[in-house]
């Protein structure tokens, strides 16, 4: 500890102003408030303050996602070797997925605070923490196979477009993640939809792939089929093909746990956004009849609590539907944005077979409509005051 | 009985070091100090210079823009020196006390029997007429405006705070003359709000003409804003005064006595003094020989009013015009080696992101370490848990921001003050200076449209 003080200490004088590196001090304050919360006391209002700050909410996020990030490790190789009809131990399949997912992870947070700290020496700003969760979220929501530098680049669009332009954290409209997944979507669409890419069939000598294997997603045997080889438990559990970190339903509620119970993600959006995505679960079966094709009636005819567990709507609705800055503000605006984001995740991944994963677009809608449904509750409670004052003076 | 509101928002923050209900005595102070920046937004000019004697109740300045209101001094001594920061703002008038205070004779009278004019006139002229405050835009009230009500909050919710019912025993008459006199200044009523989780004294309940509310719940329960918000919230267009409930009794002396006797009953508190006691000081006293009582030999910060709303003062600082509690507290100031994450058992927080909640009935001792660095808005929803009032606390603190008046007005500032924010500035996770935003939104909107 006394340590790394001295350390920061020494090297200070380089990057404060006339240093050699005075313009990197953006770069010297982000590792220094990273070993140590500064000590800086409050000089206006309040004199005591609450013990949390930007980076513990950040980190914690990031703590609830660890569960969803070793269990996609674990899965990203059990499919793999289940693939090649290979049987190995726990470890083996474990440490299989580790070395794909590692890079992914080391790439985005490489990449994504390299452009931060650029953006923060050009707007001499310090550093702020935004990115450590989006930073996690990317990887999670990418297939195994993609290749790291499409990785980098979505990860450049998402930070550069997604949110500096508007002015970095804390001022973006659309989630950062969902904005890297939309543009490597839309950019490569080969590499991030179909049936090849969410297990990993690459064979060495000696290997082959096993016959009948198919490597489509609930979601895509569903569009494509209306059936599924998966069983409710597979898809409960996660033993299922799909993003890394979206597969397994478990790993996320012990996420979703935590957020709740810290209090760091909005209950409210899970909950309405649980209700919304059952309405129109309810909705589908019920008009399931009416169907125009005999694959859609089947995907309509899924019953509402399987599609709570298939495809990405569960990590999506606990991670990045919650993501405070794209969501809507007020607590009546977050009833309405969460019920919304269930009810359109349902709707498009059922009606549009291109677009399987639903939630991704629908939190994107939801992010651009979040500022509408604020203007509206604010709007409400301004004419209520309004009112009464006219009906003072009447 | 009177109505009972709950107030479910809010939070207390659980401080070590209340204060016994015991009086002690301090030796008494050898000067006095007027500050002029505990009135905002007031342009004043002096009415003495150094060398002067004056007796308790004359004039030390006044407003310049509203010349009828004076700002006296609450002892006899002489003016020793005007202290003045940038630009010759001056900061401290010091007054030198004499032996024994001289008091100028306004008067002994009767408020029930006076008529409106004479009570004013007699509040103006020996100074009490600063007391009365107010909303919108929380500053000294305008004489010459008829408020709708007046409101007074009966106890102090905020942290360490002095005991309303023990402060007020045996100043029972002077409060009742007080508020008789207050009733003079309306048309409207005399709103007084007690504490609803206690039986509170017969003092606040037994007055004639007044309504009487009580209030349950957490801090900031006690702020008059909260009561007014919770009972006939401020249109626009309305006045509403307020008076602290000690400031009450003081303008009761001075209808019983005719004299400008400025004592009020203050806690010293906080983790840092050895023994927290009740004193009797005047207002404005310098805090040296009180804080000389014995403070914990550390890096102390000394806070002139609570931990949320007070000011800062050194050892040799002077009592606030409207506190009455002088809270110490340690600096801090130590980094905090990976302090995002580890357990801080010994920081406050509405969050359970740290374990604060294990211990939810704790005593803190806490620092004024900012805990964190300024951010940008991020999280949503904290500050709602801590402001009860039906306006949307962080789109009001944006419109301020980009300076929008009519955002304001629509989004509801006239009924709030610095004090109501508080809390939001201390349980905010982006450290935002919400308490020094608001201030300045009452300021500008003042300018633009007058008081």
């Amino acid at each position: 500890m006394k340590l790394f003080k001295n350390i920061l200490e020494s090297v200070k004088p380089n990057f404060e102003k006339g240093g050699k590196l005075e313009k990197l001090y953006p770069v010297y304050d982000g590792f220094a408030t990273f070993l140590f919360v500064p000590g800086h006391t409050s000089h206006s209002g309040a004199h005591v303050r609450d013990g949390i700050d930007l980076k513990r909410t950040m980190v914690t996020v990031i703590l609830a996602m660890i569960p969803a990030l070793l269990f996609g490790m674990w899965n990203a190789g059990n499919l793999h070797y289940n693939a090649l009809g290979e049987s190995v131990a726990f470890m083996d399949k474990f440490l299989w997925g580790a070395m794909k997912i590692v890079p992914m992870v080391v790439v985005s947070y490489g990449v994504g605070l390299g452009v931060e700290f650029v953006f923060c020496i050009i707007k001499k700003h310090q550093i702020q923490e935004g990115y450590l969760v989006s930073g996690m979220l990317i990887p999670l929501i990418m297939p195994i196979d993609i290749p790291l530098w499409m990785v980098a680049i979505s990860v450049i669009f998402a930070v550069v477009i997604g949110k500096e332009v508007f002015g970095g954290t804390g001022m973006n409209i659309l989630n950062p993640a969902l904005t890297a997944r939309a543009f490597a979507f839309f950019a490569y669409p080969s590499y991030m939809s179909g049936d090849k890419v969410w297990i990993n069939t690459s064979t060495a000598e000696g290997q082959s792939v096993v016959d009948g294997f198919s490597g489509a997603t609930v979601l895509g045997d569903l569009a494509t089929s209306g059936s599924t080889q998966y069983s409710t438990m597979d898809m409960f559990l996660g033993f299922i093909p799909g993003s890394i970190g979206e597969t397994s339903t478990v790993a996320i509620l012990i996420g979703a746990a935590v957020l709740l119970f810290t209090g760091i993600g909005s209950w409210r959006i899970m909950l309405s956004g649980l209700l919304g995505a059952i309405a129109m679960g309810l909705i589908f079966n019920a008009v399931a009849p009416y169907a125009i094709s005999p694959e859609q009636q089947s995907f309509m005819a899924v019953p509402f609590w399987q599609q709570l567990i298939m495809g990405g709507f569960a990590f999506g609705l606990v991670f990045m539907a919650t993501d405070p800055v794209s969501a809507a503000q007020t607590t009546r605006g977050k009833w309405i944005y969460g019920f919304l984001v269930g009810f359109f995740a349902i709707m498009i991944r059922v009606f549009n077979p291109a677009y399987p994963e639903g939630i991704m677009l629908a939190i994107l809608f939801m992010n651009v409509m979040a500022p509408l449904i604020d203007h509206y509750v604010v709007e409400a409670n301004i004419n209520k005051r309004k009112k009464r004052l006219k009906v003072k003076v009447a | 009985m009177p109505e009972v509101i709950k107030i479910k928002k809010g939070v207390d923050i659980k401080l070590q070091g209340s204060a016994e209900k015991i009086y002690a005595s301090a030796a008494a102070p050898s000067t006095y100090a007027l500050k002029p920046g505990d009135f905002p937004a007031i342009r004043l000019k002096l009415k003495v210079k150094e060398g002067d004697e004056v007796q308790a109740g004359d004039a030390v300045f006044y407003d310049k823009d509203r010349s009828d209101i004076l700002f006296t001094s609450p002892v006899s001594g002489e003016v020793v020196e005007v202290v003045r920061g940038e630009k010759r703002k001056i900061l401290e008038v010091r007054i030198l006390a004499d032996q024994e205070t001289k008091y100028r004779d306004f008067g002994s009278s009767n408020p029930s029997s006076s008529s409106r004019e004479d009570v004013k006139a007699k509040m103006l002229n020996a100074g009490c007429w600063p007391f009365v405050r107010q909303r919108p835009y929380n500053i000294v009230a305008n004489p010459n405006r008829a408020p709708r009500d007046i409101y007074v909050s009966c106890f102090d919710s905020a942290p360490l705070a002095p005991d309303a019912d023990f402060v007020v025993h045996g100043q029972e008459e002077e409060f009742k003359l007080g508020i008789q006199a207050l009733q003079q200044l309306t048309d409207g009523k005399v709103h007084l709000g007690v504490d609803g989780s206690n039986n509170p004294s017969e003092a606040f309940t037994g007055i004639a003409n007044t309504v009487v509310t009580r209030y349950n719940g957490p801090h900031p329960a006690g702020n008059v804003g909260v009561q007014i918000h919770a009972t006939s919230p401020i249109n626009k267009g309305e006045t509403v005064w307020t008076v602290n409930f000690q400031d009450v009794i003081i303008i009761g002396r001075l209808f019983k006595s005719g004299k400008y006797d400025a004592q009020r009953s203050i806690a010293l508190c906080g983790s840092q003094v050895q023994k927290p006691r009740y004193y009797k000081v005047i207002l404005g006293a310098n805090l040296k020989t009180l804080l000389g009582e014995g403070l914990e030999p550390t890096d102390n910060r000394i806070i002139s009013g609570n931990v949320l709303t007070g000011s800062h003062v050194n050892s040799e600082g002077y009592l606030g015009f409207y506190d009455s509690q002088v809270t110490v507290i340690p600096e801090g100031g130590e980094d905090r080696f990976f302090g995002w994450i580890s357990p801080n058992l010994d920081q406050f927080s509405i969050s359970r992101a740290l374990y604060n909640w294990l211990m939810p009935n704790k005593a803190l001792k806490l620092n004024a370490n900012m805990n964190g660095e300024e951010r940008a808005f991020v999280v949503t929803g904290e500050y709602e848990k801590v402001f009860p009032f039906d306006i949307y606390p962080v789109q009001l603190l944006k419109s301020i921001m980009v300076k929008d008046i009519e955002a304001m007005e629509n989004l509801g500032i006239y009924e709030v003050a610095e004090e109501d924010f508080a809390l939001c500035e201390v349980v905010c996770t982006s450290k935002i200076p919400v308490q020094e935003t608001v201030r300045e939104g009452l300021n500008i909107m003042l300018n633009e449209l007058g008081d």
